[in-house]
Parts: structure tokens; C-alpha cells; sequence
């Protein structure tokens, strides 16, 4: 991190491991289990989610001495319903097609734990630019959650990964399907993701044993 | 700022002052792209139509539409004709070609006719407006008619290409927000290429509609009279959404195909 001091570093380090979102802060667990059935899906929500936090924490840290403390819960959800619609709109101008593909997420983004709880927890306390290195890195930990369960449900429950099949044609009994492989349906279902990420809090408390509670 | 954010006067202001910024901020931003929206939405519809009588660039396993630039002109070669049926109690009451109805109805073209607000036209006992666009796919006429319904979330809608004894010759279904992965594949290829050769009428020609059946143990899809065809698994509302649409909506349509059939005999 030639370009970042280390404690700033630290900012975008720690939700990818230690302080994750998902697996160690469990937020934002609800559209984890939603949309996580297709890795493209997961990818696009990832990046959805990096574009809002990073730009949503900067908004909220520069009008932090300004808020007033009564209704700051009310002005950061006018903030995020503000960016979502502008880049909703624009995305329905310019990038039709795109649009489409995300029109699911976009609601999906308001509703997101995350955002809020690190507008609460850190842009209202902290400097814009700061605010955005712990966007990014909050996204960004999100985002490698999502991709790895959207990685297991689509290979095992589509046999797919980005669409494309991998593992042969489940239909026609090519590759693995010839030797009695079948596609997991119950991995589409939220409840697998569910299971998934339990695993992977598994994975990461027993390498890791300063993260397990009391 | 030696400001104290915590008076009463202070909140008020703040909020009068960021509903008026953000308000105008979304309505500014709403009318400038307002026109480049609604030229992406008429030009979908076109796609859309399109697709359903095989104008499309699709590879072995996509959905790829005719490039924007193109797509009106393709449009205007393709689709010979755009009646609009008006139509009450499963009775049509008129045939108007596109030039009588766009003199009636402020120039809208048929193909943007909002069946939604058809649909609503319909509850309140008023009689309804019934697009129907006529084209060719393989040498043989073929007549699409848009549909609309309720998925598991939102919307669902789509177009299904008929031939004159109401045989699917094409589909194309759309969502606003299915859920990835399950309900949101009745926009894949493997599911809508299903439709293709079904029959929506029984031998009698009563209409029958048709099924998106789990069980149906079919799945290259070979039986096309059997009235079904293979349900998505783990998404079973989306898809009773589908083949509900379709049987209420290419119903309306009955009396035109029947009147078509005696009119050939």
C-alpha cells in the first residue's frame, strides 16, 4: 500500500478479512441469500454496492458538521435513495441494456444494512477521504462475500459459472453428467446461501482465533 | 461553524432545505432524460416484437435483439400490418387498421399501446384496445399479440407470435424484478424456446392455454400437443405467472382466429 498510509490501508484491508461485513459484522445478509444464485448477479450487486457506499460515505462525511442529529437517520436514506435513483436513471438513458440487467438490484441497494450502518458508524465521524477508502473497502468485502457464494450456488446447482457451462450439458449427459453427476436445484434456494456463508464463517473463525466470541 | 445543529428551528429548516435541493435535483435530472427513456422503451418494444417472429441475431444459447440502429427500419419491413381489435365481454366489437386508430387516438402507434392500462380499461366494464402485429416467419403469416400478468414479485409481460390456428411460432417474456436465477430465467432461451410448436387450442378448437407443468418429464421438449411445458425449478409462482398471462390475454384474441378460420374456409 505504497499509496496509502497504514492505517488508512488499514481501512480497505480490514473488511476483506478480519472486520468483514458479512461474516464477522453480519450485515447485509438479505441480498446475500437474494441474488447470490448466479455469479454475474453477485458481481453486478458487488460493484452496485462499491459505486454507492464509496460515493454515499464521502456525501455524508462532508455534510457530517451539518446534520442535525434528530433526523440524521432520515437525511442518510434521503442520500442513498438520491444516488440510486440518479443512477438509475441515467443507467435507463445511457446503458439501456444494462439497466435491465440491474433493475432488480437497485431496490435491493437501498434496503442494504451496510450502507447505512457505515454512514452511521463511520462517515458521520470521520473525513471524506477517509469516509471513501472505508466505502470501498466495506464494499469491496461485500462484494468477495457475494462472489464466492454466488460462485458454489452457480457451478453446483447450474453447473454454469457466468452463464457458460462448465461442467458438460446436464440435458444431452455430456462431461461429469455422463458419469451420474446431477445439479444440485436445492443449492438455487436462498436457504444454501445461507449455509454457504455459515461455512465460510466457519473457514475464517477456526484460521483465525482471536474472531471467536465468548 | 458555530452553528447548533440541534435546535428545533435548525432541524426544520435543514429538512425544508434538502427536500427542496433534492427534489429539484431528481426532477431536473428525471426531464433531461426523460426523452432518451422513452426512445430506449420503443425501441425495446420493437425488439421485442421482432424477436418473437425470429428477427434476432441470437447465437446457440443467447438472446441477442437487432442493434438499435436498425431496428425501426427492420420494424417497418417486417410488420406488414398493426391492427388494433376493440374488444368487450370475449366479443370484438371493431377492426381498425393503424392509421384508424392512431386517427382516433391522438397518433399513439398500436405497438405502444400500454396493456396495462388496457387491462384496467377492461375492470372498469369499458371496452379494451387489442394490438395485434402482423408479420412472417418462415413463409407463413404470423399474428403477435402482447400479453401481461403478475409474476412473484412484479410485473411479467411479453409477446407471443400465433399462427392462424393459434400455434406458438415465438416468445419472448420479460420481468421487472424476478428473483436471479430462479424466476428470472422465463427471459432464457431454454425456457422460452419451449413455447415453440405448442398449441393453445384443443382438436375442437376450444381454447385451452398452456401449462408450465413440474413432472412434465420432458425436458427436450419433444411432445408439442400435450399443452405443457417444463416448469422452472424453484420457481413455481413466476412460472403459474407465465402460462396464467397467456391463457387470459391470447384468450381475447379467440374470436379474431376464429373469424379468420371461416373467413379462409
Amino acid at each position: 500500500m505504497g499509496l496509502l498510509s497504514k492505517k488508512d490501508g488499514k481501512l480497505i484491508t480490514d473488511p476483506l478479512a478480519d472486520n468483514n461485513p458479512i461474516t464477522i459484522q453480519v450485515l447485509g445478509i438479505c441480498s446475500a441469500l437474494a441474488i447470490t444464485a448466479e455469479l454475474k448477479a453477485s458481481l453486478v450487486m458487488g460493484i452496485a454496492v462499491l459505486f454507492v457506499l464509496g460515493v454515499g460515505n464521502v456525501v455524508i462525511s462532508l455534510l457530517r458538521n451539518i446534520i442535525p442529529s434528530k433526523i440524521r437517520i432520515i437525511v442518510q436514506l434521503i442520500v442513498v435513495a438520491t444516488l440510486v435513483i440518479i443512477v438509475d436513471q441515467v443507467l435507463k438513458a445511457y446503458a439501456y441494456e444494462l439497466s435491465k440487467t440491474l433493475s432488480v438490484f437497485i431496490g435491493l441497494i437501498i434496503t442494504n444494512c451496510i450502507i447505512m450502518g457505515r454512514f452511521e458508524a463511520f462517515a458521520l465521524g470521520n473525513g471524506p477521504w477517509r469516509s471513501f477508502l472505508d466505502g470501498i473497502g466495506n464494499a469491496l468485502g461485500y462484494a468477495v462475500i457475494l462472489v464466492i457464494v454466488g460462485f458454489f450456488r452457480e457451478l453446483l446447482g447450474s453447473g454454469t459459472l457466468f452463464g457458460i457451462p462448465v461442467l458438460g450439458d446436464a440435458i444431452e449427459k455430456t462431461g461429469v453428467y455422463s458419469i451420474g453427476y446431477e445439479n444440485n436445484g436445492f443449492m438455487l434456494m436462498p436457504p444454501m446461501a445461507l449455509i454457504i456463508v455459515g461455512l465460510l464463517i466457519w473457514v475464517q473463525r477456526s484460521r483465525n482465533k482471536a474472531l471467536i466470541e465468548d | 461553524m458555530a452553528v447548533n445543529t440541534d435546535k428545533n428551528s435548525y432541524t426544520i429548516l435543514f429538512a425544508i432545505a434538502m427536500v427542496v435541493i433534492v427534489g429539484s435535483l431528481l426532477a431536473f435530472t428525471a426531464s433531461t432524460l426523460r426523452p432518451a427513456i422513452e426512445e430506449n422503451e420503443r425501441m425495446e418494444k420493437q425488439q421485442n416484437i421482432l424477436y418473437t417472429i425470429g428477427i434476432n441475431e441470437n447465437g446457440d444459447n443467447d438472446i441477442v435483439f437487432v442493434g438499435t440502429e436498425k431496428v425501426g427500419e427492420l420494424f417497418s419491413t417486417n410488420i406488414s400490418q398493426q391492427l388494433v381489435l376493440e374488444a368487450k365481454d370475449g366479443k370484438i366489437l371493431k377492426e381498425m387498421t393503424r392509421q384508424e386508430y392512431m386517427d382516433t387516438h391522438n397518433d399513439q402507434e398500436p405497438y405502444l399501446i400500454d396493456v396495462k392500462k388496457q387491462q384496467a380499461r377492461a375492470k372498469e366494464g369499458k371496452s379494451r384496445f387489442l394490438p395485434l402485429f402482423i408479420g412472417e416467419k418462415d413463409g407463413e403469416t404470423v399474428y403477435v399479440a402482447p400479453i401481461r400478468g403478475k409474476g412473484l414479485w412484479d410485473a411479467i409481460w411479453g409477446f407471443v407470435a400465433l399462427d392462424k390456428d393459434m400455434v406458438v411460432q415465438g416468445v419472448f417474456f420479460d420481468h421487472a424484478g424476478e428473483t436471479p436465477g430462479l424466476g428470472a430465467n422465463i427471459k432464457q432461451r431454454y425456457f422460452m424456446d419451449d413455447f415453440e410448436g405448442e398449441h393453445l387450442l384443443s382438436d375442437t378448437g376450444a381454447f385451452k392455454g398452456i401449462e408450465v407443468a413440474k413432472g412434465n418429464n420432458d425436458p427436450l421438449n419433444e411432445r408439442k400437443e400435450d399443452y405443457k411445458v417444463d416448469a422452472l425449478a424453484g420457481a413455481t409462482i413466476t412460472g403459474d405467472g407465465v402460462a396464467a398471462m397467456m391463457k387470459k390475454d391470447l384468450k381475447l384474441y379467440l374470436p379474431f382466429f376464429e373469424n379468420l378460420k371461416t373467413q379462409s374456409n
